[in-house]
């Protein structure tokens, strides 16, 4: 390999041919488009027979062209990017054999970050002892890299290093100089004891800033995933069902799933043993003692003093035509696709032009060897200024990629001294792209973090086959959502354990779904509340687009809230590291994880995958609506805008859906590690290839690529496979999807622009999902150039009749960069260089910007606006959601239609809404509804007159819409029923408790015990009873049992009234209440019992037994108000006499003084047998009685 | 009536052991003046609950009820006037109404030939006519009538006190022409959980949405606001989102601190409503 790059170098090839040779390799017929970068120079275009002789001999190396160029970049910056590998580059297969492959990996120690890929299977006979002769050409070559010998197997000293970098998943490469690199004395070998540089994940830095460059090194003391498992025990077993998971949460989350693996039954000690034995092996292994890791302390020297950049200066660069040629020929394997990562590369490339200072060397090594410059024989970079010469040049050729980038990004790079000091020309272009970026678009994602709404239609009773079923669902809906609210109190303590906090609860609750009902009715629940929390930005630690936060305004702040956010994050786990992270379950997303982990319920996952895949297939096959070809040049604009959202908010779904069907499907294979043997392996892929995949992907996969869907269908796909275990893509079924994605990879050539190309943004987040999947650890590394050959055998027939999604603008930045959010790593790098402390910093960026986890309750909004969008929001939440669709394709259509007619809104939105909602929409929803389709589609219209009509008219047009809609108004709500009342009632009646609260206390009084100064006036009785009767006839507030009770209440305040019980308060002292009073307020209970009360009243209490007892206690006995009340009783009707009669035979039985059960005779046959009196005789009667009285008082 | 948690402390002490008896009830407004009576009482009756649902236990040994049920023979023996089941009751610092119970269950056991149920015994406690016995009949009606925190006079009160709440917060919101779905239509509907009222349309009220009112007749205390939340408001929340619940007799300032995530608490029905206006901004 080394020889074609020679060969380029001393121009015996043009960089054209080479790249058409390279990329022939692949066959993919394309290439043969003239695909030049932008300023590409035309002699590169020059071919000639010798260059045909020259490269064919080298045929059968070609495809090792690429990995070589890359490896060989990667090596010749270790001296100027010594604090190691933040260019993450896939070490040389630690394990991940693939069939075929003669044996494991080589081992020994080598800087690893020079491997950047491992070598491929040969293909030919002649290739037979490539990976052997690639390695000898590199020893025949002078670099620095040649010199430091024997490669050993950087990946399995990864293996063993007890350490795993947070973003490599513990397969990548930390550490420039790595342990074990005679190469050492050359370049500084990075201070891995210096915990200012490398501090350890999950401790605090010292300093204020965080780092920009990934993390390479994590505190070791839990014993990672990954290390726990090596031991060849349970990698191919599922978790046992009732195994508790172990506590993982205090562990930094470097596994890629966290928690995904079987459920460990290791206790701390057991991790402290595997931590002793690991470090005991990797001192071993480690004989550099420069180099000790991070937990042996030793406080070596700092290198801060490194930290000062070096000046670079144009006028100094050396080699400058080798340079540029070799960044020619970067450029265009970047621009073919030919490189598996374009963000890593231009990562890469960003570093060098950001890079600090050589590291120190001999003095003869800086200066250029005479005559070797057509040659590999002197290092390539020589300085800083070589260094960033050569990144200037490749960022010129990609300067249409840099274009794209978020405004921030732009900002910055037009920003940089260096490259304005190197190329005026290009600061100029990123000048003016800068000031032209849009690229701040807002999705307006619903800020809604609300629980799912309960919906009759699939929720309540009749949804469940029993009683039991309905309530159980009732309880675990409620127990579910505690255990998420105590999860979001919680889970940021420190100390505190998902496991141990909630694990027992949740398998509880699990344990009560015994129905496959029931099952199907929480996962339902479970997803609905998954794309609510985690589907927005917000929920996934998106990063901010545009400007970069200052940060001196930032400390500057005065608010506490900010600067102990900023704390929060400076102790957190960042969640993106590097330009390469591993899978992670970010924000709420943890959550969701953790619950499936620590149910562990197999139904429970058999029903989430169905869910699932029936979801994503649904949303994948969503037919977007697609915008009307515009006959006017703004229409598309205001149609495209809310394309992108829909198109956006379908797509982060099935993203987050594919993710989580990943997650559960490959849980049960999951492990840190490939079988550590062929046969192994094989009897593994045997049993796996008889498995069907719970979706078929692949299906999908290809009708995606023939619908012209690649843009939707492909960004979910590649999160569903980020989570696939080690063996899938050996499986054939797996394999072929792997084949299909790596041709789509090399077609989406940024520089092609013909008509129905795909347009660049969606390339663009094509590139970077197949970029960032090709780095994933399971996937193995050499994939992506061991593949190449068999491209040629699947063509993917587009059914081009109509324009798919690809060929429309559905991707934006703030889509790109919420997809592949490191992307903003390259903005992060750039902001560190200007933050002046590469070494550690550049986290700022991402620290100011808190990831934290949206709270379940939404934060109240700001502006009336913000308030009235929520409050729309709102308003669709707890409604079917087919109601929004309705009201958003009325509005989408409407308003697209308003601005064709020029007519206005407001009069067709109501009628369209109420055509498409069901007839039993309650009114005041319809209205909702209505109003909210017209607001939105006025302001459809209004979006696109504000782009082409003048302010004036437009103000005319809301005024216009603003009259309508006012004098339309909403609706009068019915008024309630009058509930009895009459219909000049006011309600102002006293309240029925107030009522039997002061009727208790008169009670109460009478019957005592009472104080000497207490008692009632007659005119409060009066009052009261008073008041009674309006209530009663009120009724507003009144509800039977109130009026059972007050019914039952008079009639026990009559029976004291007769019995003359009352103890009326009154100058001087407590007495009695006159005769006259008590009749008058008697007379007042009568009427009230006849024409007020609607309750049956109790009204033979009055001659209950305990109650007359009241007479029999009082001496002299007086009869004569009760007497009176009976004839009035039998008068109005209210007892008729044989009731009464049979009141007084229950009296037999009580035990009385012998001489009232007398007078009770006496008094009552006379009553009992006079016929009907009509109203004069009642006076009579009470003379008659005063007689009586006089009688019985005389006796 | 919002109070800080310090301000009701110092009441809440000033009720440690005190009857719950109208005189009790008096001497506590002349000390709170400036407390609404209904807050007094309602915070009265809650402290006297928690402390009767501590006690409560040892009144009902057999020792014990054995004990007062001799006391109350040998009392009424001396005079069955007097008020001895409500002396007996105060003195062993037990609600009048359920030390009435406790002796009207004893009376029953000795003197029916099968143990009493329970619906015979509400029954009587209801209508102490019913009772058989005409001294221990006006001994229980005493109780009855003297408790303020117990017994089915104040059960009916509170329950009239709630129902003319929900009323009232019906009214206010017809007035303000927010159209809802009220308990019993949800029932209908067959909402598992179901607050006084949903909106049919949601509102803001000092910014935060609202999906659901609930009315709370009585003041919000930390026990029993607790209690709710568990059994009530976040089972709202967890079906229709944020919500409102309104104490109208107050409650602990301290309480409303779930605003952000979704429960808002209010002492009065809510002056400031933003609707959602349709017309363009």
């Amino acid at each position: 390999m080394a020889a074609v790059l020679e060969s380029l170098l001393r121009e015996e090839v043009s960089v054209a041919a080479a790249v058409r040779w390279i990329a022939r390799s692949a066959q993919s017929s394309e290439v043969t488009a003239p695909t030049r970068p932008q300023a590409w120079p035309e002699s590169a275009f020059r071919d000639d027979p010798g260059e045909a002789a020259a490269l064919s001999s080298l045929r059968p190396l070609r495809k090792e062209f690429v990995p070589f160029l890359l490896n060989f970049l990667r090596e010749q910056s270790s001296r100027v990017l010594p604090q190691g590998p933040p260019t993450p580059a896939k070490a040389p297969g630690s394990s991940a054999a693939l069939p075929g492959r003669p044996g494991g990996p080589p081992r020994g120690g080598r800087g690893a970050r020079s491997q950047l890929f491992p070598p491929t299977e040969p293909s030919s006979t002649a290739a037979a002892e490539a990976p052997s002769a690639r390695r000898g050409g590199r020893r025949r070559g002078p670099g620095p890299g040649r010199e430091r010998g024997g490669r050993g197997s950087g990946g399995l000293e990864e293996g063993v290093s007890g350490e795993s970098s947070p973003w490599a998943g513990g397969r990548r490469p930390r550490g420039s100089g790595s342990p074990g690199s005679p190469s050492l004395a050359r370049s500084d070998p990075p201070n891995l004891s210096n915990l200012e540089e490398f501090p350890p994940v999950g401790s605090v830095p010292p300093g204020p800033a965080g780092r920009t460059k990934p993390s390479r090194r994590i505190n070791p003391t839990p014993v990672s995933e990954e290390r726990s498992l090596s031991k060849p025990k349970t990698c191919f077993t599922s978790p046992p069902i009732n195994c508790v998971p172990s506590s993982q949460s205090s562990v930094p989350d470097t596994s890629p799933w966290g928690h995904g693996l079987p459920p460990g039954c290791r206790s701390l000690q057991e991790e402290r043993e595997m931590l002793r034995k690991e470090r005991s092996k990797q001192l071993q292994q480690s004989p550099t003692p420069a180099c000790p890791t991070s937990e042996s302390g030793s406080p070596l020297p700092s290198r801060t003093g490194n930290l000062t950049a070096e000046p670079a200066d144009p006028a100094r660069v050396s080699s400058r035509q080798r340079l540029e040629l070799i960044a020619l020929i970067y450029s265009s394997c970047i621009a073919e696709n030919l490189v598996p990562n374009l963000f890593l590369e231009l990562f890469f490339v960003l570093q060098l032009l950001t890079a600090r200072r050589m590291v120190a060397t001999k003095e003869s090594d800086l200066e250029p060897i005479p005559g070797a410059l057509d040659s590999l024989e002197s290092p390539l970079f020589q300085s800083v200024h070589d260094c960033v010469f050569f990144a200037v040049q490749v960022l010129e050729h990609q300067f249409q990629v840099l274009s794209y980038l978020d405004k921030g990004t732009l900002k910055l790079l037009a920003e940089n001294e260096r490259l304005l000091c190197f190329s005026p020309a290009l600061q100029g272009r990123l000048r003016a792209a800068y000031e032209g970026s849009v690229a701040k678009v807002s999705l307006a994602m619903p800020p809604s973090a609300q629980a799912v709404s309960f919906q009759p239609e699939t929720d309540n009773r009749a949804n469940f086959s029993s009683d039991r079923a309905f309530h159980t669902f009732k309880k675990q809906r409620d127990v579910f959502f505690e255990v998420l609210r105590e999860w979001e109190d919680r889970h940021e303590e420190p100390g505190w354990d998902f496991e141990k906090g909630l694990g027992s609860r949740i398998r509880a609750m699990m344990g009560q779904l015994s129905a496959a009902c029931s099952h199907s009715h929480f996962v339902r629940l479970f997803q609905k509340q998954l794309l609510q929390m985690c589907q927005s930005p917000s929920g996934t630690g998106g990063t901010v687009l545009g400007e970069a936060p200052d940060v001196l305004s930032m400390l500057g702040a005065d608010k506490l809230g900010r600067l102990r956010r900023l704390q929060e994050r400076l102790v957190a786990p960042q969640s993106s590291g590097g330009p390469c992270p591993p899978p992670t379950f970010p924000g709420c997303q943890g959550f969701f994880r953790d619950f499936i982990l620590s149910a562990s319920s197999f139904q429970f996952n058999q029903h989430l995958m169905d869910s699932l895949s029936l979801k994503i297939r649904e949303l994948n096959s969503l037919a977007l609506p697609q915008p009307e070809p515009s006959d006017e040049d703004g229409e598309s604009d205001v149609d495209w805008q809310g394309e992108r959202r829909q198109f956006a908010m379908v797509l982060l779904s099935l993203r987050l859906l594919a993710k989580f069907l990943g997650f559960v499907a490959f849980l049960p294979y999951r492990g840190p590690e490939p079988p550590p043997t062929r046969e192994l392996q094989d009897s593994i892929l045997a049993l796996r290839s008889q498995v069907p995949p719970a979706l078929d992907v692949r299906a999908l996969l290809q009708q995606g690529l023939r619908a012209r869907r690649a843009v939707l269908t492909v960004p979910w796909l590649v999160e569903f496979l980020s989570l696939a275990d080690h063996i899938v893509p050996l499986l054939d079924y797996y394999r072929s999807i792997f084949t299909l994605l790596l041709h789509l990879h090399r077609s989406l050539v940024l520089s092609k622009e013909s008509e129905g190309e795909m347009c660049f943004l969606n390339k663009l987040l094509l590139l970077a999902v197949l970029g960032w999947l090709f780095q994933i650890p399971t996937v193995p590394e050499d994939l992506f150039f061991l593949e190449e050959g068999q491209l040629d055998t699947f063509e993917v027939d587009t059914v081009t009749s109509e324009q798919g999604l690809d060929g429309m603008p559905v991707v934006d930045q703030h889509l790109l960069y919420t997809c592949c959010p490191y992307i903003g790593e390259l903005r992060k790098l750039l902001a560190s260089w200007v933050s002046g402390s590469s070494g550690r910093s550049g986290g700022f960026v991402r620290k100011i910007t808190p990831t934290t986890t949206t709270g379940l309750g939404a934060q109240p909004p700001r502006t009336t606006q913000g308030l009235q969008a929520q409050l729309a929001q709102a308003f669709f939440h707890n409604q079917p959601p087919s109601l929004r669709r309705t009201v958003e394709f009325v509005a989408e259509r409407i308003g697209s239609n308003c601005v064709k007619h020029i007519k206005f809104c407001q009069k067709k939105s109501p009628g369209a809404v109420r055509a498409l909602l069901p007839e039993e929409t309650p009114a005041a929803v319809l209205s909702s509804a209505e109003n909210i389709a017209v607001g939105l589609a006025t302001e459809k219209a209004c979006a696109w007159l504000s782009a082409n009509i003048t302010a004036l008219i437009r103000r005319e047009v809301k005024a216009a819409v603003s009259r309508t809609l006012r004098a339309q108004g909403p609706e009068p709500a019915a008024r309630g029923e009058r509930r009895g009342c009459s219909r000049a009632c006011e309600h102002h009646a006293p309240l029925p408790s107030h009522l039997i609260s002061e009727i208790k206390d008169v009670l109460a009084l009478a019957v005592g015990p009472r104080d000497p100064e207490e008692g009632v006036s007659p005119e409060h009785l009066e009052q009261l009873l008073g008041q009674l009767g309006q209530t009663l006839r009120c009724r507003q507030f009144l509800c039977p049992p109130a009026e059972q009770h007050l019914a039952k209440c008079s009639v026990e305040l009559a029976s004291l009234l007769v019995a003359d019980q009352i103890p009326v308060l009154g100058p001087p002292v407590q007495h009695r209440l006159e005769r006259g009073q008590a009749r008058r307020l008697l007379h007042m209970l009568l009427s009230l019992w006849k024409d007020d009360f609607q309750v049956p009243v109790p009204l033979q209490l009055l001659l209950s037994p305990r109650n007359l007892g009241l007479l029999a206690d009082t001496r002299p006995r007086e009869w004569d108000l009760l007497l009176f009340l009976l004839r009035e009783l039998v008068e109005k009707g209210l007892m008729g006499r044989t009731e009464i009669e049979a009141c007084l035979g229950s009296l037999h039985d009580a035990q009385w003084p012998k001489d009232f059960s007398e007078e009770l005779a006496t008094l009552f046959n006379p009553l009992l047998a006079e016929p009907h009196m009509p109203e004069p005789q009642l006076r009579a009667c009470e003379l008659v009685q005063t007689n009586r009285g006089t009688v019985l008082a005389q006796s | 009536m919002i109070l800080t948690k310090a301000q009701y402390d110092e009441i809440a002490q000033c009720l440690v052991s005190v009857p719950p008896t109208r005189q009790s009830l008096r001497k506590l407004k002349q000390r709170f003046p400036s407390q609404s009576q209904a807050t007094l009482l309602s915070i009265f009756s809650q402290e006297y609950q928690k402390h009767i649902k501590r006690t409560h236990a040892k009144h009902h040994t057999s020792e014990a009820i054995e004990s007062y049920y001799q006391r109350y023979l040998n009392g009424v023996g001396r005079n069955g006037a007097a008020p001895v089941l409500l002396d007996l009751a105060n003195e062993v610092d037990y609600a009048p109404s359920l030390m009435a119970r406790i002796i009207l269950e004893r009376f029953l056991q000795e003197h029916e030939e099968t143990p009493p149920s329970k619906s015979v015994i509400n029954s009587m406690l209801r209508d102490p006519s019913q009772i058989p016995d005409g001294v221990l009949a006006n001994q229980v009606y005493q109780c009855i009538v003297n408790d303020c925190c117990y017994g089915p006079l104040v059960d009916c009160i509170k329950h009239a006190i709630g129902h003319e709440h929900e009323v009232l917060l019906r009214d206010l919101l017809l007035e303000k022409s927010l159209s809802f779905l009220d308990e019993d239509q949800l029932r209908a509907k067959g909402y598992d959980k179901t607050p006084d009222f949903i909106l049919q349309v949601p509102v803001a009220v000092e910014g935060h949405i609202i999906h659901w009112i609930e009315s709370k007749a009585s003041f919000g205390d930390e026990c029993s606001h607790h209690a709710y939340l568990h059994d009530q408001f976040w089972s709202y929340w967890n079906r229709f989102g944020p919500g409102l619940v309104i104490y109208w007799y107050g409650f602990i300032q301290e309480l409303d601190c779930n605003r952000e995530r979704g429960i808002l608490l209010k002492a009065c029905f809510p002056t400031d409503i933003v609707t959602l206006c349709h017309s363009l901004a």
